[in-house]
């Protein structure tokens, strides 16, 4: 479960994140939808020890991430906005690499690594060299790695951002299967239908402050609107700033 | 620590397929400045002797006049040519590197008794020319010392009269200080080689790892920042600690095909100065590495850490250029300034001369304590937030 109370956060005069308070429970998908420069990124880096709030805390299952940031990154799995990888090196390697600085023993690590391929359907890939991956296969390799260790908690900033059609559906149906083991998923997005068809609860986010949190149902409710793009217009009270 | 092992071994791994570094790394760094190095003194040294030992070729105007300067200059050594026709657009187009005149008036003020003038026609800003410019002057000296000692032996007078003062030289340089001098350079190359092996890793594990956008996920992992700086940094002087010892090596190697003999000096290369250099530089590796890991993480793209680092490496040369603008007697602080002391510390080594062991262990402790400075320093700059942050 992910806590976020009152977080606040500012570069110089610009105030990114101006008091963010949401809860994502375990078992549940939480969305956090905003238009772009609406603070989900900053408030995601919060979320894994990244960036320090100015205010507000962090609570991982529990963990205060401002008194033990590494042990609320061992509970969080993180896709972040920046997701390279080392091009020298096969996704197996990119893969093992953080197990291994996750501390897992190589049993362990064989079998995570094994039941991910399986997962993420990536064994023609595994060994190959990540030079010249597609967009898709760097984003399956690169959620491979974060969930490596298993995580209560997962973090996905804009995760189907650059797939294509297939890979979309496939990012999707992961997703819906990690809610299905009974983790906490958050992930961001400004696409409407995916987090229409996929969340159960949306926390919307504009200029750097919570602006709705509810189920996309009771959003559509709240508003009158026929749609949950509507409704988003409505909430966050303009069109600009709706790139998607 | 297990997190800073396995940070290590991946930068390691990761960079010995990257073929561009390997080259820099076990051929580039190591290779090519001890190698170069010998090149340069081997030829220079070789072309000195070749010049001292052949005949020296002079353009004489006017041999006719003087046949008996001519007569000695030729068993002196000298081979008589024809001059061309305008002496002075000869040398000053360097057609040739001197003309010797003899005037019309030679025989008749040298039997009158009257100074006899020649004409020696160089240019002095010619390198080239100065040897046997220096040369013949000599030649043309012993002759007139050796005619006027005559002349006077001849009117009854002792030649010794002439001359109340005598100076005899006493070189006090050993052979090996003799060759040292020459070898200012080398300190310097060794330097350099840890620079250019450690270079590409200072960049690809920092503003590299930003550039491609996989700092921020590593970032994410459970493990301190100082675990994961701490692997970087023993990657990097792993590399630049590898050139360095193929480069000790190498120019052991290289450096006994140097004609250091015939300058009748000698070079101490054996196991001593091998591992001696090697333990001095130890503490400049490291902290060469962590100014580099520095200087590449304020940059924001690897092109941008290559400017940084190509700037830093103008470092090294400081001293090197200072000793030789300055040639300052050695005193015991500078063996306290890192760089300056590896540079003396060296050259002291090769030239065989002793170092104290309170010298030694000066330069090893204050190198060391600069190393550990820069790295606790490279350490806060790696705990910001801003470092972190890929766009």
């Amino acid at each position: 479960m992910i806590e976020v109370r009152d977080l606040h956060k500012a570069f110089g005069e610009v105030r990114a994140v101006d008091g963010v308070s949401f809860v994502a429970r375990d078992g549940e998908i939480t969305g956090l939808l905003g238009p772009n420069g609406a603070g989900k990124t900053t408030t995601l880096r919060m979320l894994y020890t990244l960036m320090r709030p100015d205010r507000g805390n962090v609570l991982v299952d529990g963990i205060d991430a401002a008194v033990d940031p590494a042990g609320v990154r061992r509970r969080l799995g993180v896709l972040p906005d920046a997701r390279g990888l080392y091009k020298r090196m096969s996704a197996r390697e990119n893969i093992d690499y953080f197990a291994r600085l996750h501390g897992l023993d190589p049993a362990t690590r064989t079998s995570c690594i094994d039941a991910l391929v399986r997962a993420l359907d990536m064994a023609d890939i595994i060994d190959r060299r990540a030079e010249g991956f597609s967009q898709g296969q760097r984003v399956k390799t690169a959620i491979a790695r974060a969930l490596v260790h298993d995580p209560r908690n997962v973090i996905l900033d804009e995760p189907t951002n650059g797939l294509d059609v297939m890979a979309t559906r496939a990012m999707r149906a992961f997703m819906l299967r990690l809610k299905q083991e009974g983790r906490c998923v958050l992930f961001s997005s400004h696409i409407m239908q995916e987090v229409g068809a996929l969340c159960d609860r949306v926390v919307v986010v504009a200029r750097g402050r919570v602006v709705a949190n509810a189920a996309p149902d009771a959003l559509r409710a709240q508003t009158g609107a026929a749609t949950l793009e509507d409704a988003f217009v409505k909430i966050i009270g303009s069109e600009e700033g709706l790139a998607a | 620590m297990k997190a800073a092992l396995t940070v290590f071994w991946k930068e390691v791994r990761e960079n010995l397929r990257d073929r561009r570094t390997v080259i820099n790394t076990l051929l580039t760094g190591p290779l090519m400045a001890p190698l170069m190095f010998v090149l340069i003194i081997n030829a220079a040294v070789t072309r000195e002797f070749d010049k001292a030992d052949k005949a020296l070729p002079v353009p004489v105007a006017g041999a006719a006049n003087a046949p008996n300067l001519i007569a000695a200059l030729r068993r002196a050594g000298v081979e008589i040519r024809d001059a061309p026709a305008d002496p002075e657009r000869a040398v000053r187009e360097q057609e040739v590197d001197l003309v010797l005149r003899i005037p019309a008036g030679y025989a008749a003020a040298w039997n009158a008794g009257d100074p006899a003038q020649v004409e020696l026609v160089y240019d002095q800003s010619q390198r080239d020319a100065q040897g046997p410019v220096a040369r013949l002057r000599g030649l043309l000296d012993a002759y007139a010392a050796q005619n006027g000692a005559m002349r006077l032996v001849a009117r009854g007078i002792a030649p010794a009269l002439t001359r109340p003062l005598v100076v005899a030289e006493r070189d006090q340089s050993t052979a090996q200080a003799r060759s040292g001098t020459l070898f200012g350079m080398l300190p310097y190359f060794f330097i350099l080689g840890v620079f250019i092996g450690g270079m590409a890793l200072a960049i690809d594990t920092t503003a590299g790892e930003r550039e491609r956008q996989s700092l921020e996920p590593l970032l994410a992992n459970p493990v301190s920042r100082g675990g994961l700086l701490a692997g970087k940094l023993g990657a990097t002087s792993a590399f630049a600690l590898t050139t360095l010892l193929l480069g000790i090596t190498a120019f052991s190697i290289a450096g006994r095909f140097l004609p250091t003999h015939k300058l009748g000096m000698s070079l101490e290369l054996g196991l001593h100065f091998a591992a001696l250099t090697l333990l001095v530089m130890l503490p400049l590796v490291v902290l060469l590495a962590s100014l580099q890991t520095l200087a590449a993480a304020f940059a924001k793209s690897f092109r941008e850490a290559q400017t940084y680092l190509s700037l830093l490496m103008f470092v090294p040369a400081i001293p090197t250029l200072l000793l030789s603008l300055y040639p300052l007697k050695t005193q015991d602080w500078m063996y306290a300034v890192p760089l300056m002391g590896q540079q003396v510390t060296i050259m002291r080594l090769l030239r065989g001369d002793p170092i104290a062991p309170y010298q030694f262990g000066l330069c090893f402790a204050a190198t060391a304590l600069a190393a550990l400075l820069a790295c606790l320093v490279t350490a806060w700059v790696y705990r910001s937030e801003r470092l972190a942050i890929s766009a």
